[in-house]
């Protein structure tokens, strides 16, 4: 399942994750949370290898254009609609250190903010050129890059006329089971990101900010598309030098 | 001011929302051609080693209605308790074996289901056995931050009764939530998120 590395396998627990700083489980005005929402504290324990591996993934499993939300799903010769952008950035760990051979998967809206799926009964087209989903893997400097569409803002059934701002969904592999994240990024200058029940979820304004990319014009290609950055960061693994037992890095 | 510690932090969960089989599983709802296969569709193959068992069960939100949206992640040892992972410090895992896997929830009964082996025991960190297990991961819509569980096995009185996780849980009255009884070759496992019976999560 693994492409084998130069790089000394990650090993050892991670730090403790920092709750406050994520969403809590019951965000009232995102309704959907209120009866899915645990209502019992989590209990805590240190890290075994259970958490501290994980599935890892290689080039196999990523296609040609798997990194092309523009061309992926595209009739031969045609491509999707809507403002051309190119979203990068790279994966760190909470030691700064860039994590390489990532699996990122990436899913979102066309640019009229309408998801492919039957669930999704908003008003706005179908675009017959855009499936909205993709893959990457993360280099060893931990980048990685894909070419999409910057999809549409759209309403949603939550509060009589909630919109979610424009955004894309990433889900994150890392090296271990506890560092499993799914998140989205959002837009620089998006003025529904201050009304989104979602946003709103995070106590610390800094928080939402690192959800925010920001327009890159060094990395936009003249004439053809923008750019957008998005840096992900994952739990680190703690340094185990001191500590009785060497089972880190 | 004292120097910064330089510590990042961690990237905030969002909700995976109600269109994650887009992203995760996009054959599963008709987008076909971007990629040949959703992954995680398969733990086993016929040389894996290990007993045969499936796992399925649903998961419950707050009024008893199974979530018919949600998506469940396993990571699980093989049969001989190894990961197979690069960060598996203790020998190499059956070849044979993914060790993880990602199902949906039916979308119109809430199933879901794992076709996998019954996993070996793993060591705490003191040395202890940990009793088999599976973890769980599970994101939904209205599910803000992925939430962690564990399986533990019906059929292993034993080793649950020394388990130091299971151990750990101060009301034992909570622990049947994390056991799923056996049937033939079947386990299952109701993951329910509120309520008398709300499951035990973890914060690993």
């Amino acid at each position: 399942m693994s492409d084998p590395s130069n790089r000394a396998p990650e090993t050892g627990p991670f730090y403790p994750r920092d709750r406050l700083w994520h969403p809590p489980a019951l965000t009232p005005n995102y309704r959907t949370t209120v009866l899915r929402s645990p209502q019992r504290a989590p209990i805590s324990f240190s890290n075994t290898m259970s958490e501290m591996t994980g599935p890892v993934f290689g080039h196999s499993v990523i296609g040609e254009l798997d990194n092309d939300l523009i061309h992926n799903f595209a009739k031969p010769g045609e491509s999707a609609h809507g403002p051309r952008i190119i979203v990068h950035g790279r994966v760190l760990d909470e030691r700064g250190q860039p994590v390489p051979g990532v699996l990122l998967e990436f899913w979102q809206a066309n640019a009229a903010g309408r998801y492919r799926h039957k669930k999704d009964g908003y008003l706005a087209p179908l675009d017959p050129n855009f499936g909205g989903c993709g893959r990457a893997l993360t280099a060893d400097d931990g980048s990685y890059a894909f070419r999409t569409i910057k999809p549409g803002a759209y309403p949603w059934p939550n509060g009589v006329n909630d919109w979610r701002p424009a955004h894309i969904h990433f889900s994150i592999f890392g090296s271990g089971f506890a560092q499993r994240l799914i998140t989205q990024m959002y837009f620089e200058g998006d003025p529904l990101i201050k009304l989104d029940p979602m946003t709103r979820g995070l106590s610390d304004p800094r928080a939402v900010e690192q959800l925010i990319a920001p327009l890159d014009m060094a990395r936009t290609i003249p004439m053809d598309a923008t750019a957008y950055k998005f840096d992900i960061v994952l739990r680190g693994r703690r340094s185990t030098m001191f500590e009785n037992r060497l089972e880190g890095n | 001011m004292p120097q910064p510690l330089d510590r990042l932090k961690e990237t905030p969960s969002q909700t995976a929302g109600p269109y994650v089989h887009i992203g995760l599983m996009p054959n599963l709802v008709g987008i076909h051609g971007t990629h040949t296969e959703d992954l995680g569709g398969r733990l086993i193959n016929d040389r894996t080693k290990g007993e045969r068992i499936t796992i399925e069960g649903h998961v419950f939100d707050g009024t008893g209605e199974p979530l018919r949206d949600c998506v469940i992640e396993i990571w699980q040892a093989d049969a001989e308790g190894l990961y197979p992972s690069p960060s598996e410090t203790r020998g190499a895992a059956d070849s044979n074996f993914a060790g993880w896997g990602r199902a949906a929830a039916d979308p119109q009964t809430g199933l879901y289901r794992f076709e996998t082996v019954k996993p070996g025991q793993v060591p705490f960190p003191d040395g202890r056995m940990q009793a088999p297990h599976i973890s769980f991961w599970i994101v939904a819509r209205g599910i803000n931050l992925g939430l962690n569980t564990r399986l533990y096995f019906g059929d292993e009185t034993e080793a649950n009764a020394n388990d130091p996780i299971l151990g750990r849980i101060e009301h034992k009255t909570r622990v049947p939530t994390l056991i799923a009884p056996r049937h033939g070759d079947t386990f299952t496992f109701d993951i329910h998120l509120q309520g008398t019976d709300e499951t035990v999560f973890f914060d690993i």
